[in-house]
């Protein structure tokens, strides 16, 4: 009896110091099967029990039992930790140059920056309540100018300052000598105010995006250009209004430190009218850069930059619309229009107009 | 308008330095474009010398060897003069070195041909007092010598360019705008220069008659003549203010038209009475073909809607903008007669644009000016005719028309003034402005009762011009910001067509395209580019009137034109490989011939050439892009759109490659096409040798059909049986067809590969589509697929001569 016993005591003794000092997890498996798997002795010698005399067969049945629970521990433990430093050693090998560029290579495209422009002008005066109403760019005069007041010898209707669209003979024919039925190119969005007053009855809250033209081409002119229009007519718009809507479009695009002033001027649609202003956000309107003190280049030391032209619907405007439903006595607001590419300009240091239109891959690649 | 300070400063003179004059005009409504320095600088240099000496340069016939005592205690400057006029004794203007010349240049002591020259004895265009360069200027010997010379002559002023509206005619006189900076500052405003007029009073001018048979026009015609004028250059004084303020010196009595438009903004004409034939000037309208030389050398050729003044001999001035040769006042010249006339503004300015000249006068009188002006500027006329020429008047005034209407009186409540602005200004502060301004003022119960002087007739009518004038002067900084309430009925926000056109847009930026924004214009040629027939459609383009060259002469009728232009402008710049959209409006004549809008659509188109990713370090780049890259990037849009497109093998665009194009349709409408650009065209642009893909579709059309709102379908109840299948077809029958088929048996279902060749046999192609089976009410079993595939089978065969092979 105590030679099976001392058997086992030594198998576990040997087994034990074979588990201890197993190097890999494939070698660990060699134990088990030597030590514990169908073939081997100590699992023999626990199904052998039953021949033992019965006295043996308790002490034997129970020693046997005790160590191969007890292997079976060890090699569970010691597999645990193997398994674990052979993934890490695996996980070293397997180490990539992680500054390698992603793949594949992607593609980013880019929404031009008089769009990307044009939608955050857009969507910061849906915020403010505007509406978003687009019209033809070849348009009647009466709309372009006849609707907005200007009067009849106005510069800005001369062949040298607007485009004229010829009219084929059956277009003449259709509509007679009328110089209102003449067709040109709109000058600015501002011809949608009327249009759009025709349409809808007051109270009107709308801008107006949309390309315009006129005859003058420099650096800081070109024949076509964007303008967004904005019209706001009530009982009692003022010219408070306008300048609270505009500071707040101006800082939601400039800045939140921005400020705006208004400078009288003169427009044929609006009365009173004003050029709008904000502070220069490169040196924080102080007409002097921070550092240096130098006079800012931006706004070349005035502390401002124009940003657009305004004012009160002029009340003739709104007395000439058709349904007669503007009665300037009653209605009144404001009305503004804003050239895309000066705030585009502006906001990203653009130094001349023309590249807006060059479309070179690597001006289209900075924005948007 | 140029505006010399110092002759604003003889009307008012505001405690204020020029950059704050301008800031401060700026914020009243005068805009300031630049302050500009006429004359010499560093004054301290400028003195009175006194030629002691006068002796011929050793080595330069032309050149004489000066001594001036410039009165500065120290030895006599040597100056060396070229000018043929220097001698000794006189008294003469000198610049020592330090003078900074109206060039801007610094005069420095130099040697001429050995002689050292200290300084510069001046001819009067050296100063800037005149053109005249034939000899130097002498003074009056009572001077002294050290006598600065700028307390002698105006050889230095400041000139404010001013940007003036169109609505304010009076700011293009000196005392108008004086009347401005009054208003603006609180600066005491002298009494008008035409206060006091000298001339004799009456009616007529002996041998002189005027007629007027267009009043409508020529509202008022005013006439003076004067006699034993002579004619002479100006004295420096009016030279000096006249080149300050840009205009050039021709005599006196031009001098003086020009100097008293300056000053009042009425322009005056002078004619040389003795040339007027018979002593009568009539002003009616020019006849058709009939022929002016005008002043500047031009022989014009009128029409009835210009007005000429014409004598007993024709038409002798192009009434209101030029005066003709003719009569024009000269050397010889002994008798004037001083023409002052109000003119309708709009004719004036048709006139101007339809004969291409331009004039000082004609840029005020088509703004319109009060007849009451005409008068004001006889006064002034007359008092230098005699002071400057020794003008003997004759006769009294012919005033044909006489003044404008009764001023107009207009109510401004003060209540309205809280309501347009939004802020209060009070009465007094109201009426302060307004008298400042030259308007009358007088209480009433609710606010004044405001009288519109003549020369703010027509810009000033309703009480929203007088509110402008109270705010503008009053300032805008104390006005509150206030956001107006939304009373619409609607929020703020986008249309759907609108959301969708960014949908689409942005679908495009997310596949890596770059958007482009082309111009509106193109050329006439560009269809021929294109190689688009006679009769075509898209040779219905909208032409314009007045192009600025052939190149933008037409608006463009397809966005194809731009994208090409835009590839070509980036390939010759070494970016070849080009994925750029663009999204905006194409314009073609309407279709109905009497509509004179045009037919405008925004549409969306986009091109793609080169490989189709980026080169890659793992291997390789794409594929080159061709017409199934472009026809991928419009189907990603459609899809993000939710509009079900078809495409059908079409040859109608002959800018495309005949076999690689399609017609996309929406609904049996075509929408536009897909395809790759002809080689030969694409060569037009240099872009030969790799495929150029490209689609346009009108963005409109496709955004009408997508779903506002998308409605919920179940997708979770019966799982789909998913299965592979290879459909052999002949070779005529488009993928597309295959796919239709097979879709009204299961869904999703994609092409995943075609093959032609030995394994289908001649004349057919295998299209492998992978496709989802399921019903609705249950899950599909075995014999539920086999009966659907049985169905495939028997309807591939009848309907496209085709089999399922697996």
């Amino acid at each position: 009896m105590s030679t099976t016993l001392d058997r086992i005591a030594a198998l576990s003794d040997e087994a034990r110091a074979a588990i201890a000092g197993a190097g890999t997890t494939a070698a660990l498996e060699e134990l088990r099967v030597g030590y514990l798997g169908r073939k081997a002795e100590l699992p023999n010698l626990l199904r052998g029990v039953a021949q033992l005399a019965p006295e043996e067969r308790g002490l034997v049945g129970k020693a046997a039992n005790q160590a191969r629970k007890e292997l079976e521990a060890l090699i569970e433990e010691r597999g645990s930790t193997l398994a674990a430093g052979e993934l890490d050693a695996r996980l070293v090998a397997d180490a990539v140059d992680v500054t390698l560029p992603g793949t594949p290579a992607q593609a980013v495209g880019r929404l031009h920056v008089l769009t990307a422009t044009r939608r955050e002008i857009e969507d910061v005066f849906c915020g403010l309540g505007f509406t978003v109403v687009e019209g033809p760019e070849v348009e009647l005069v009466h709309y372009n100018f006849d609707a907005l007041n200007h009067d009849p010898a106005h510069p800005a209707r001369g062949r040298s300052d607007t485009f004229y669209v010829r009219r084929p003979q059956s277009v003449l024919d259709a509509v007679g000598p009328d110089p209102a039925q003449e067709v040109v190119l709109r000058t600015h969005t501002s011809p949608m105010q009327p249009r759009a007053m025709a349409a809808q009855a007051p109270p009107i809250a709308i801008i107006v995006p949309g390309r315009v033209y006129r005859r003058d081409s420099d650096a800081t002119h070109t024949p076509q250009f964007h303008q967004i229009e904005g019209l706001a007519v009530d009982e009692d718009i003022t010219l408070a209004d306008l300048k609270g809507t505009l500071l707040a479009f101006a800082r939601a695009i400039f800045g939140d430190e921005r400020d705006v002033r208004l400078r009288p001027h003169f427009f044929p649609f609006t009365e009173p009218s004003v050029e709008v202003d904000v502070s220069c956000f490169q040196c924080g309107g102080t007409g002097a850069l921070p550092r240096t003190g130098a006079r800012c280049n931006l706004c070349k030391g005035t502390g401002w930059l124009e940003i657009l032209g305004s004012g009160m619907v002029d009340p003739n405007v709104l007395g000439m619309v058709p349904t007669g439903e503007y009665d300037p006595e009653r209605w009144q607001g404001f009305a503004f229009g804003m050239g895309v590419e000066r705030i585009a300009m502006l906001k990203h240091a653009v130094p001349d107009l023309r590249l807006f239109y060059d479309n070179d891959l690597r001006f289209l690649a900075q924005f948007g | 308008m140029r505006l010399p300070l110092s002759w604003l400063h003889d009307h008012v003179a505001p405690d204020l330095t020029p950059r704050e004059l301008a800031t401060r005009l700026a914020m009243t409504g005068t805009e300031v474009d630049r302050i500009d320095h006429h004359g010499v600088d560093a004054l301290e240099h400028f003195v009175v010398g006194k030629v002691l000496t006068c002796v011929q340069h050793p080595d330069a016939d032309r050149l004489r060897v000066c001594t001036v005592d410039l009165g500065d205690g120290g030895e006599p400057a040597q100056i060396v003069c070229g000018a043929p006029n220097v001698a000794a004794g006189q008294t003469v203007a000198v610049a020592r070195p330090g003078s900074i010349m109206p060039d801007g240049t610094k005069l420095k002591a130099s040697k001429l041909r050995g002689q050292t020259s200290a300084g510069m004895i001046l001819a009067e265009d050296e100063v800037a007092l005149g053109d005249d360069h034939a000899g130097i200027m002498e003074l009056d010997g009572t001077l002294a010598a050290g006598t600065p010379l700028a307390d002698v002559l105006p050889i230095s002023d400041t000139v404010l360019e001013l940007e003036v509206t169109p609505n304010r005619p009076d700011c293009l006189g000196v005392y108008g705008v004086a009347r401005e900076v009054h208003a603006a500052t609180g600066a005491p405003l002298g009494a008008p220069p035409w206060a006091d007029d000298p001339h004799p009073a009456g009616d007529g001018i002996p041998g002189v008659s005027i007629t007027v048979e267009v009043p409508e026009l020529n509202p008022r015609f005013t006439a003076r003549a004067y006699e034993d004028v002579t004619i002479g250059p100006s004295p420096a004084w009016l030279r000096a203010r006249l080149l300050a303020a840009g205009i050039r010196t021709i005599n006196n009595v031009v001098d003086i038209t020009n100097y008293v438009m300056w000053l009042t903004g009425q322009p005056l004409h002078a004619f040389d009475l003795d040339r007027v034939a018979g002593g009568t000037l009539n002003v009616r309208r020019a006849r058709d073909g009939e022929k002016l030389l005008t002043l500047d050398d031009v022989e014009r050729t009128l029409d009835p809607d210009v007005l000429v003044i014409e004598d007993a001999d024709g038409p002798t001035s192009i009434a209101g903008v030029m005066g003709g040769q003719r009569s024009e006042v000269q050397a010889g010249t002994t008798r004037v007669l001083m023409e002052v006339a109000t003119w309708d503004g709009p004719n004036m300015n048709r006139t101007m644009a339809k004969l291409q000249l331009r004039s000082e006068a004609g840029a005020r009188n088509e703004k319109g000016l009060a007849p009451e002006q005409a008068l004001e500027a006889q006064a002034v006329a007359s008092r230098l005719m005699v002071e400057l020429t020794g003008a003997t008047p004759v006769g009294g005034t012919i005033d044909v028309g006489g003044p404008g209407a009764a001023p107009q009186v207009i109510r401004l409540r003060d209540a309205r003034v809280v309501s347009l602005l939004g802020a209060p200004i009070d009465r007094a502060t109201s009426s302060g402005i307004l008298t400042a301004l030259g308007f009358g003022v007088r209480e009433a119960d609710d606010g004044l009762d405001v009288t519109v002087p003549p020369f703010r007739r027509l810009d000033v009518t309703r009480e929203a011009d007088l509110i402008e004038e109270v705010a503008r002067l009053n300032g805008f900084d104390a006005l509150p910001s206030t956001i107006p309430e939304n009373r619409t009925g609607f929020p703020g926000r986008l249309t759907p067509q609108q959301r969708l056109r960014r949908r689409a847009e942005d679908v495009l930026v997310g596949r890596g395209l770059a958007e482009a924004v082309g111009w509106s214009f193109t050329e006439p040629a560009l269809l021929d580019r294109l190689r688009i027939p006679e009769g075509h459609r898209l040779r219905q383009v909208v032409e314009l009137e007045n192009p600025m060259s052939e190149a933008q002469s037409i608006l463009r009728p397809t966005i194809v034109g731009s994208l090409l232009d835009v590839a070509a402008h980036n390939a010759a710049r070494g970016q070849g490989d080009v994925a750029i959209f663009e999204s905006g409006t194409v314009y073609l004549r309407h279709g109905d011939p009497a509509q004179p809008l045009a037919d405008e659509h925004h549409a969306l188109a986009a091109l793609v050439t080169g490989p189709m990713s980026p080169a890659s370090w793992r291997g390789g780049t794409g594929p080159l892009a061709d017409v199934f890259a472009a026809k991928g990037l419009l189907e990603a849009v459609a899809e993000a759109l939710r509009v079900e497109l078809s495409f059908k093998a079409c040859a109608d665009w002959p800018f495309l490659h005949p076999g690689r194009t399609a017609e996309v349709l929406l609904g049996g409408t075509r929408v536009g096409f897909v395809g790759e650009v002809h080689p030969a065209v694409a060569a037009g642009w240099d872009l030969a040798g790799r495929p150029v893909g490209l689609f346009a579709v009108n963005l409109e059309q496709l955004v009408a059909a997508a779903p506002e709102v998308v409605a919920y379908r179940d997708v979770t109840s019966f799982p789909a049986v998913r299965q592979d299948l290879a459909v052999v077809v002949p070779d005529t029958v488009p993928a597309a067809d295959v796919a239709a088929l097979v879709a009204q048996v299961a869904d999703e279902v994609r092409i995943f590969d075609v093959y032609a060749g030995e394994q289908v046999g001649p004349g057919k192609t295998s299209v492998a589509l992978r496709v989802a089976f399921r019903a609705k009410d249950r899950t599909l079993a075995e014999e539920d697929i086999a009966r659907l595939r049985g169905k495939l089978v028997k309807r591939l065969e009848k309907e496209l001569g085709g089999e399922l092979r697996g």
